[in-house]
């Protein structure tokens, strides 16, 4: 038998269990990964010369990307407990924080979905760019964003694909937190960052040759993303003990319901089963649950992964105290 | 790296909670905060029980994840020692180093920027001890430089047998405890 309890402490959002990271973050990791995918198969779209088959994700689909980037950075700065000191991120580069990287990277990746989106604008939005040419140096800056387009959807790519990566690296650097700590979760975010982009795209194209290509890729992407789930399984159960114990919070745990039923279920497989259906011409009475459910369990996988990796520490206390209780003693 | 450490004799502790009213009383730490605690362990079945008491804060570790999680260099360590400190004027609150802490041992300060044990370095900086160490009323808890052979933290690890808390985390925290 053994007890541990700790007198005299109570730090808000450590105590009883850490509590740092709510909505906000998995919202700015979800919507991060919705970015990443977006400029990925906006800027493929452009270099395969999809115009015909995938005229949505060609021509307005990038205008999507920093839209939903900066709701992210939104809720992420939201978050920040000390909002004045924001720019802090920007006086330093710092090698060994993942999060430094993250701020660093979206110093890149803005101006490279910006020029993507104005190496489009004529094509996709009409309306934005006769407004746009209004300004002196509009006109000048959408000649010289289409004259440089291959360039610029090449860059998106590996642009993409790094902020992808990233919203995954930034939990997985964390050795403190085992459920984070693992190097699958960097390409486990970034599959499924393309899938909800993917997904995306089914909801909004209008033609339903663009829909099916997606389908199809998306059917893709969640096959990758449930081998990527089983793999990141397998990590946690052959690591430490610690590592065991966060598993054992998805086996019968706390956290058993939102992973299983409502991540793997609702989010992976179900839009699975009616997107493959709807490829094998079935016909599916609501054509856009399947995409719907897949955005929804992209959002599902970072708030599990972010309560998960959060309940599971190195220490934890039997008997904590608890500052209500001082309130019985007063009549 | 000048290492300072500090060691705690888990046979003198009574888990008075003197270290966490001289810690709150020195650094003004707001109500409802704490940068110390005691943690109390009984093991074993009535009536043989044994209960040890530790007083246990930020173990400013030689490794410190949370300076290197850290997005801007708040967490920084205090010259060429192991002290981690925090620059409120860099922080942004992001909690980073929070999560990075395999002890929980940071908290938010009602201002926003995170908040820690300092080993009390504005009294190191006079030579004197921090105010945890000085307060203990049975002398329990001793603080110096471990790369001294000759102060007392050295030969109280020479002479009895110590541990660390979680030392597999790779940290290399320097807050021992005497058995």
């Amino acid at each position: 038998m053994e007890e541990v309890l700790a007198t005299a402490r109570f730090n808000p959002l450590i105590d009883p269990s850490l509590a740092i990271w709510d909505w906000r973050i998995a919202a700015y990791l979800f919507l991060g990964g919705v970015t990443a995918g977006i400029m990925c198969f906006s800027a493929w779209a452009l270099l395969a010369n999809k115009e015909q088959q995938a005229p949505f994700t060609t021509w307005r689909l990038s205008l999507w990307g920093p839209i939903l980037l900066s709701v992210g950075m939104t809720t992420l700065f939201l978050d920040l407990e000390h909002k004045l000191y924001v720019l802090r991120f920007y006086t330093t580069f710092r090698p060994s924080s993942p999060m430094s990287y993250g701020a660093w990277i979206l110093v890149f990746v803005y101006p490279a979905a910006i020029a993507l989106i104005l190496a489009t604008l004529r094509q996709g939005y009409p309306f934005l760019a006769s407004r746009l040419e209004r300004i002196r140096i509009g006109g000048w800056l959408l000649d010289m964003a289409e004259r440089y387009r291959r360039a610029i959807a090449i860059c998106n790519i590996p642009l993409g694909i790094a902020l992808g990566i990233y919203t995954g690296i930034l939990l997985s650097g964390f050795m403190a937190r085992p459920f984070w700590n693992s190097a699958i979760l960097g390409p486990l975010f970034l599959v499924s960052g393309l899938s909800t982009a993917a997904a995306l795209v089914a909801v909004v194209a209008r033609q339903p040759a663009e829909r099916h290509l997606f389908t199809r890729i998306d059917v893709g992407l969640i096959l990758v993303e449930l081998g990527m789930v089983a793999l990141l399984l397998v990590n946690l159960a052959t690591g430490a003990r610690i590592q065991q114990e966060a598993l054992a919070t998805l086996f019968g745990g706390d956290h058993t319901v939102s992973f299983w039923l409502w991540f793997v279920t609702l989010g992976l497989v179900t839009p699975l089963a009616l997107e493959t259906w709807d490829l094998r011409g079935g016909r599916v009475r609501w054509v856009l649950l399947a995409p719907v459910l897949v955005l929804a369990g992209g959002y599902i996988l970072r708030q599990v992964t972010l309560d998960v990796g959060l309940a599971v520490n190195w220490t934890h206390f039997a008997v904590q105290f608890d500052p209500t209780l001082l309130e019985r003693l007063h009549p | 790296m000048v290492r300072f450490a500090m060691v705690i004799d888990t046979r003198l502790c009574i888990g008075c909670g003197d270290c966490v009213i001289a810690c709150k009383t020195e650094n003004k730490v707001p109500e409802g905060l704490n940068r110390d605690w005691v943690v109390e362990i009984t093991q074993g079945r009535y009536p043989h029980l044994g209960t040890e008491f530790r007083s246990e804060r930020c173990n400013h570790c030689t490794h410190a994840t949370c300076v290197e999680a850290c997005p801007t260099g708040a967490s920084h360590y205090w010259r060429d020692t192991n002290i981690v400190l925090v620059t409120p004027e860099r922080c942004t609150g992001c909690k980073a180093c929070i999560a990075a802490c395999p002890y929980n041992a940071r908290l938010i300060r009602p201002e926003g920027y995170i908040d820690k044990c300092t080993f009390c370095v504005h009294r190191v900086k006079q030579g004197l001890d921090p105010a945890c160490v000085a307060t203990c009323p049975t002398h329990c808890m001793h603080f110096g430089r471990l790369d001294d052979p000759n102060s007392t933290v050295s030969r109280l690890l020479a002479s009895r047998d110590a541990f660390r808390l979680l030392p597999e985390t790779g940290n290399e925290p320097q807050i021992y405890y005497l058995r």
